[in-house]
């Protein structure tokens, strides 16, 4: 195996500006890598000439004295980005065909900025999952194992693709989208780093829209620095959606500054949950001594509406995804049902989208339907957004009373095995959001960080939460906890 | 509140998913379970709380209202299952 695709982003920008190694040679190597892993079904659409054309073109601009750190850096991007030219379905057969004629601005933005394009990656269908099993495409796979047990594991989700080969090393960074946790429980299942920026701080235009006051874009990395480096590239103001932020991006790289002293960090008492596996209170605890040896002032703090924030999502999520998903209708783009003999449009639609929606993207379309219906809105759907405006006034006011950040467990398990959970009621799937689904309805700024190894073997991550546009903040924070924990693990390669 | 047969049959209409009958009992199942979840909320005491429209005060910015992109029939029909002479095209809706 040649170690260019195991570079850090910081790493090959330092060996690109050097001229010790090449975009070409660095792309090469992950295509390589990309080849040799299918058994991970993380890359499920491969683009080497895309790739080796923008890697000829980073090539010649570095050449020319290129100064973005993200020129020649090979990526791969979550299937819900629309790429142009590039097949994007969402990991869903209702999408099956479907080539955009736009692009992302996000991509857009990465590569203007000379980024390489790798291949699409997969995910759980729509993004509605936590363990990648709902992808049109089949799983993807954890690159970790349990000790020598060689049962599949899952990658998390539902940026599962993603996770999988940033850890497996066949990219050096991937793109990922967090409604309820997508980035950040699939970096705590596979040992990298992923960052929910603040919503707002990425523009949604492009990206299949799952609930749209909760979706946000982020980068995947395999290091706290490289996440900086790659959010100030993704982040910026965009005239093409209305909720992007209009606010200066700031040089987040350059937030990391390895003193934290005189930082305030809350641990909040509601995280600790009946029943949470020893090891991973033992990592919470471990994390906060990291913190407080770093010269972090400790503090216990209450975040009293958090129970409630699982049952809020799954209201608020659904009911928007039934309306975001109403357009594919079978007349646009995607998939259409064949029809028999005296079929009107209503049947067109509802066979087009029985055949083209999976079973958790429809239970959750249907359950959106149910909760904005009429005499059901006010009872589910505002009683929802009044609880949600109670769990940001929790977060509001621990913010005000000084907290800088707040640290958690980011998952209450490590990685379980593929088909494991086929036979749970959908409600016991939902519980990995627990930790992290707060953050979302909140619009506040998180971060998985890798911090240790459960007794199998297997990855944990721990998590920060940061107050809103202070992302430069959590990285420094999240940059102190990483030094200290010292994850340097990898998964052995058997793909 | 519990989802008999006959409201899992309407929502599944009101979502234009077509749903076989004999699929209808465990999909009322489900439906309950996530339900009975979600009605924890009736726990928490929201008298004058405001519903959340959105999560970061911003103010919806405005532009002047003209046309400042457009003339891509070809591109927007391109994807389409079904183009016809410039229209998406679709079964007969008015009899």
């Amino acid at each position: 195996m040649s170690d260019l695709s195991k570079l850090t982003i910081a790493e090959a920008r330092d060996k690109l500006r050097a001229g010790e190694v090449t975009s070409t040679e660095l792309t090469q190597a992950c295509l390589d890598e990309i080849e040799k892993a299918d058994s991970l079904g993380a890359f499920v659409h491969k683009t080497p000439e895309i790739a080796l054309k923008q890697a000829a073109a980073a090539d010649a601009r570095i050449q020319g004295g290129a100064e973005n750190p993200m020129c020649g850096i090979p990526l791969g991007i979550k299937d819900l980005f629309c790429t142009q030219g590039v097949p994007s379905q969402a990991a869903s057969a209702i999408l099956d065909g479907f080539n955009p004629e736009y692009e992302s601005t996000v991509t857009t933005q990465l590569w203007q900025a000379g980024a390489i394009m790798l291949g699409k990656l997969n995910m759980d269908e729509f993004a509605m999952g936590s363990s990648n099993e709902t992808s049109t495409y089949g799983n993807a796979v954890n690159p970790w194992r349990r000790g020598n047990d060689d049962a599949a594991l899952t990658p998390g989700g539902s940026s599962g693709g993603s996770a999988s080969a940033v850890a497996a090393d066949l990219c050096l960074a991937a793109t990922g989208t967090d409604t309820g946790g997508s980035i950040r429980q699939p970096a705590a299942f596979t040992g990298i780093t992923g960052l929910k920026p603040t919503y707002g701080r990425c523009s949604r235009w492009g990206i299949v829209a799952f609930a749209s006051s909760l979706d946000q874009a982020g980068p995947m990395t395999k290091s706290v620095r490289d996440a900086a480096i790659m959010l100030r590239v993704m982040a910026g103001h965009d005239p093409k959606d209305s909720t992007s932020a209009d606010l200066p991006v700031p040089d987040f790289e350059a937030a990391i500054t390895g003193d934290i002293r005189g930082k305030t960090i809350g641990i909040p008492k509601e995280y600790r949950m009946e029943g949470m596996p020893a090891e991973i209170e033992k990592l919470w605890a471990d994390g906060t001594d990291m913190l407080r040896d770093a010269g972090a002032k400790i503090v216990d703090i209450s975040l009293p509406h958090t129970k409630y924030a699982l049952p809020t999502y799954y209201v608020v999520a659904p009911a928007e995804a039934s309306s975001n998903l109403a357009r594919y209708d079978g007349v646009r783009f995607g998939h259409r049902a064949s029809l028999s003999q005296g079929d009107g449009i209503t049947e067109m639609y509802e066979k087009t989208r029985a055949e083209g929606f999976g079973a958790e993207v429809q239970r959750r379309v249907m359950i959106g339907t149910y909760v904005l219906s009429a005499g059901f809105y006010d009872a589910y759907y505002n009683r929802a957004r009044k609880v949600r405006t109670l769990i940001k006034r929790d977060f509001d006011q621990v913010f005000s009373d000084g907290v800088d950040a707040i640290l958690t467990p980011a998952t209450p398990s490590a990685a379980f095995g593929l088909g494991e959970m086929a036979n749970a009621d959908p409600v016991q799937m939902y519980l990995n959001d627990v930790f992290t689904v707060t953050v979302n309805l909140a619009g506040l700024p998180g971060i998985s960080v890798p911090a240790g190894l459960d007794g199998q073997g297997l990855p944990l991550g721990l998590q920060l939460i940061g107050r809103p546009w202070e992302e430069g903040d959590l990285l420094n924070i999240a940059h102190s906890l990483e030094d200290a924990a010292g994850f340097v693990a990898k998964p052995t390669v058997w793909w | 509140m519990s989802i008999d047969e006959s409201t899992a049959r309407r929502v599944a209409k009101l979502a234009r998913i077509k749903v076989e009958d004999a699929d209808l009992p465990a999909l009322a199942g489900e439906f309950n379970a996530i339900l009975g979840f979600i009605e924890q909320l009736n726990e928490v005491d929201v008298d004058g709380v405001e519903p959340m429209t959105s999560v970061t005060p911003m103010r919806l910015k405005r532009r002047v209202d003209e046309v400042t992109d457009g003339g891509y029939q070809g591109k927007v029909l391109a994807n389409a299952p079904d183009a016809r002479e410039g229209f998406f095209a679709v079964p007969k809706v008015v009899e």
